[in-house]
């Protein structure tokens, strides 16, 4: 189950709106406590496919490393990613799920219809290792009070 | 100047810990950015399958940082560290529909 304050996940669905019709991407802070991840902090970043940034995101790694120590000077760990779908369904598609590498953490997956934010779903990574990996859905929990 | 042998901080991924013992970062002495991944490998051989491919290569959607230096660009894993260096072990993210 991914927590996320409402605050958060309407910032992070608006920035799908904004990089319309391309995809958006950014990494989602928090903490891992078993099968629940609390989002803390959202962070914006950059989408380096701009060969086909309408069906294609990635997430410069040296933005990762960078967002990472960020966060291992809040006390705050990678817990989960987001991105947008433009104009197509919030389920993960082949192509997620062969670049999903990040086990236990959660992928949001916004779309964008008409350059406005539809639906969002999560999905977990699960498995051990690349042969056996599955995005299973699992609950989004919007928080509505700023804690 | 390289120090050769001295201490190196390898910051961990979240998905990777549970081969570390839950830790969030792991020290190994070492020399190259090489010796630093065979010496945190033996320390947790479990991590290795992650990381290598059977033939023993690093995987390509597994990305290596010495700082905020991608190792493919410096020396690859022949690059040399120094005393205050810290590796970060940083798979990829990527995707769309």
């Amino acid at each position: 189950m991914l927590k996320i304050e409402r605050t958060k996940y309407e910032a992070l669905r608006r920035h799908g709106e904004e990089t319309y019709p391309h995809e958006c991407c950014g990494v989602l802070l928090g903490q891992m406590d078993g099968e629940m991840r609390t989002v803390s902090s959202v962070a914006r970043c950059g989408n380096t496919r701009t060969d086909s940034p309408h069906n294609r995101y990635d997430i410069d790694p040296r933005e990762l490393v960078r967002i990472q120590r960020l966060g291992r000077e809040r006390g705050e760990d990678i817990v989960g990613f987001y991105h947008s779908h433009p104009d197509h369904p919030a389920r993960w598609s082949p192509t997620d799920l062969a670049e999903a590498h990040w086990f236990g953490c959660s992928y949001v997956i916004t779309s964008v219809e008409k350059g406005k934010a539809a639906v969002t779903n999560s999905f977990e990574l699960t498995g051990s290792d690349e042969a056996d990996k599955k995005l299973v859905d699992e609950t989004i929990e919007v928080e509505h009070a700023e804690t | 100047m390289a120090s050769f042998g001295g201490m190196t901080k390898i910051n961990i991924p979240t998905p990777l810990r549970q081969y570390v013992g839950k830790q969030s970062t792991v020290e190994v002495k070492a020399g190259t950015v090489s010796e630093a991944l065979s010496g945190l490998v033996s320390k947790h051989p479990d991590l290795r399958r992650h990381l290598y491919t059977d033939e023993g290569k690093l995987r390509s959607f597994v990305n290596v940082y010495l700082n905020d230096e991608d190792v493919r660009y410096l020396q690859k894993e022949a690059t040399p560290l120094k005393d205050s260096d810290t590796i970060s072990i940083v798979p990829s993210i990527a995707g769309g529909w």
